[in-house]
């Protein structure tokens, strides 16, 4: 496929340039063209978003700007198994539980260790929905694996791991995840490496009438990676999606969550947590849309922030006139750990039907110098002092994943960053 | 004799609004080991003011004067070391902790101060059946270790907690700011006992207080009127039933 750009378009979207050069170079090996070419159109004309675009204004792509995606090599086995082991180690994580592992993008047969009670079929094809989104546009153009998961009819599939490993160039991975009705999951995803990669995977989730998802992921991508993680999932009637996103990891990451809501009673958790440092940006942008009654979606997402460290919330609730009865709830807190931390938190009400329940707030603060002191007072020294503080204002947030086991790999998580050098 | 607490020509000012506003204005005081002394004095007299500057809190400049306390300069500690040093202030509005069980903190302070002390560190066992006895014998419900740190407590419960800290941690040196206020008679008899039940050669108390009530229950060995950041007149206990018949205004009038 040839793209042809007239000059001024040219200067508009000249900035996906590496990306496409990368499609066109691998087009060949690719299958789905049509929806490939499609996304590949969507980015020509539109180019990687700009701050000047609304819903980029606190996240600046700038790094993925032209840069060359060429072919980087892959992770040597070796390395990625003993990052996996380290990895599963300081999470905690049980060696019994099923996990996909995917290395640099690929999945990895020799790491990974295949449910039984999830059906499997390899590459999570895209939707054939028209591309809307600069990410995903991305992803669709260039993903190559991924895992298609159902869990079927009524069955409790207990825990399973998704784990992405980077080293460098560019992981488009897309998963598709079904759970047929009245089916049960806790999915747990972690994401880590090493060196200058860009993490892109999207997640598209089918939560039938009855059934449960627990989504719980770890967001530590190496120091100097770009995470940008979509997640689009639908819930029927008396479905629960119940999200938690931990970001811990990349120089700039941005985990986007579209929830719909098609049926009645419904429910919908994307609550989280980011702890940064340095000049890291950790942005939380998510999308909840009531499309039926009697539906309730909850968000409590805490930051705690150091150094130059960014975090960015967008949070938006639409209520859709059909969807009377809606409970939204929507908490955004930031603990500033330095003068220069910063947080910008936008909450969006949209709300069309006329007999709903919908709240939102924002903090943000500094450490209670009183609370400091009592506790110092006591003889606790003040750095012990500050990791208790900063813990119990995190434990509204952990608190809320259900699954005790995956609570853990977040606390053990939150305590490695707690006592890493910032 | 080496005095145990000695504070002589203490003076601290506190932010107001860009200007240092003076709060205590040459505070002489000395403690010997084993003694309770109580203060009283007027709202605004800078009593609480004392006790967070000796208990180490960095809102209030200490602009002259000087603290010993067992030999040390009590000034130039933190106010983890003065803890660890045995040092304990019972807070006038103790402090609310959400989200931090009052069992765990207890333990975590204990274990700290006695760590800095030398001395073994309490296991969860130890620490519980530690924990519940002083609990038990301060009438406090059981609960109250469950729950988070003062918070959601009564009145009188934080207070009570207050003196459970107290008498976990240890201490040489107590300084109980207001801590009847807000207590009932009973209530109070209960903290007056668990404050009497360290007495003893090696601890010493500086009792904060408006009322001569606490002063029934707790009978010091000498009383100190303060106002203005000064220490105008001290006493035996007698001087607390003076101050209650005549009232800070009639007492001061006749003092100055």
């Amino acid at each position: 496929m040839n793209i042809a750009l007239s000059r001024s378009d040219a200067d508009k979207t000249a900035n996906a340039r590496g990306f496409l050069g990368r499609y066109q170079a691998i087009r060949d090996t690719l299958g789905d063209h049509g929806a490939r070419d499609a996304a590949a159109d969507w980015l020509s004309r539109h180019g990687l978003p700009r701050r000047t675009e609304e819903a980029w204004r606190y996240t600046d792509l700038r790094r993925l700007w032209d840069a060359d995606r060429a072919d980087a090599a892959a992770m040597p086995p070796a390395q990625a198994a003993s990052m996996l082991a380290e990895l599963t180690q300081a999470a905690g994580l049980d060696e019994s539980w099923p996990r996909l592992v995917f290395v640099d993008g690929v999945l990895s047969a020799a790491l990974s260790r295949r449910p039984d009670l999830v059906a499997c079929d390899g590459l999570g094809r895209a939707s054939e929905a028209a591309p809307d989104h600069p990410i995903l546009a991305l992803n669709t153009m260039l993903a190559a694996d991924g895992a298609s998961l159902r869990v079927a009819d009524g069955v409790d599939a207990g825990r399973m791991l998704l784990i992405t490993l980077g080293s460098g160039g560019g992981l488009h991975l897309r998963h598709r995840l079904v759970l047929e009705p009245g089916a049960s999951l806790t999915l747990l995803e972690i994401a880590a490496g090493t060196g200058n990669y860009v993490n892109d995977g999207v997640i598209e989730i089918d939560v039938r009438e009855r059934a449960r998802l627990n989504h719980v992921r770890v967001q530590q991508d190496g120091p100097d990676s770009v995470s940008l993680s979509q997640v689009r999932v639908t819930v029927a009637g008396r479905g629960s999606y119940d999200g938690f996103n931990l970001a811990l990891g990349a120089a700039l990451a941005r985990h986007e969550v579209r929830a719909r809501l098609e049926g009645e009673y419904g429910i919908v958790h994307v609550n989280g947590a980011q702890l940064l440092s340095g000049t890291q940006i950790a942005d939380l942008t998510s999308a909840i849309i009531h499309a039926a009654p009697h539906c309730s979606s909850r968000q409590t997402v805490k930051n705690v922030l150091t150094g130059k460290a960014r975090g960015v919330f967008q949070g938006k609730i639409v209520v859709d006139r059909i969807a009377q009865k809606t409970d939204g709830y929507q908490m955004n807190q930031a603990l500033l750990l330095s003068e220069e931390a910063e947080i910008d938190s936008k909450p969006e009400l949209e709300i069309f039907a006329d007999d709903v329940k919908c709240s939102h707030g924002a903090t943000a603060g500094a450490l209670d110098g009183e609370q400091l002191f009592y506790m110092r007072s006591r003889g606790v020294p003040e750095a012990a002092a500050r990791e208790i503080l900063v813990r119990a204002f995190l434990d509204d947030a952990l608190g809320l994943v259900e699954d005790e086991r995956a609570r853990d790999v977040l606390e053990r998580a939150v305590a490695r960053w707690w006592d890493s050098p910032r | 004799m080496s005095a145990f607490l000695s504070i002589e020509g203490l003076a601290a000012t506190i932010d107001d609004n860009g200007a240092a506003k003076p709060i205590l204005n040459g505070i002489d005081l000395e403690i010997p080991a084993g003694e309770i002394h109580a203060i009283m004095g007027p709202n605004g007299s800078g009593k609480s003011t004392l006790s967070y500057v000796l208990a180490g809190r960095d809102d209030y400049q200490v602009t002259g004067g000087s603290v010993s306390f067992q030999g040390r300069d009590l000034l130039a500690m933190e106010p983890e070391q003065r803890a660890a040093a045995g040092v304990f202030l019972a807070f006038q509005a103790p402090v609310e902790l959400p989200g931090v069980n009052n069992a765990n903190f207890l333990r975590t302070a204990v274990n700290a101060v006695r760590r800095a002390r030398g001395e073994a560190e309490y296991d969860a066992v130890q620490f519980l059946k530690a924990a519940r006895a002083a609990a038990k014998a301060l009438s406090m419900p059981e609960d109250l270790l469950k729950r988070n740190v003062n918070v959601g407590f009564s009145g009188g419960e934080k207070k009570r907690n207050e003196v459970l800290q107290m008498a976990m941690l240890a201490p040489r040196f107590a300084i109980l700011d207001e801590t009847d206020s807000g207590l009932d008679i009973d209530a109070l008899r209960i903290v007056a006992e668990g404050v009497n039940a360290l007495r003893s050669p090696d601890f010493s108390a500086l009792v904060i207080t408006h009322h001569q009530r606490l002063l029934d229950y707790i009978v010091p060995d000498r009383v100190h009127v303060m106002a203005n950041g000064r220490i105008l007149k001290s006493g035996g206990p007698e001087l607390a039933h003076q101050l209650e018949a005549q009232g800070y205004a009639g007492f001061l009038s006749e003092a100055a």
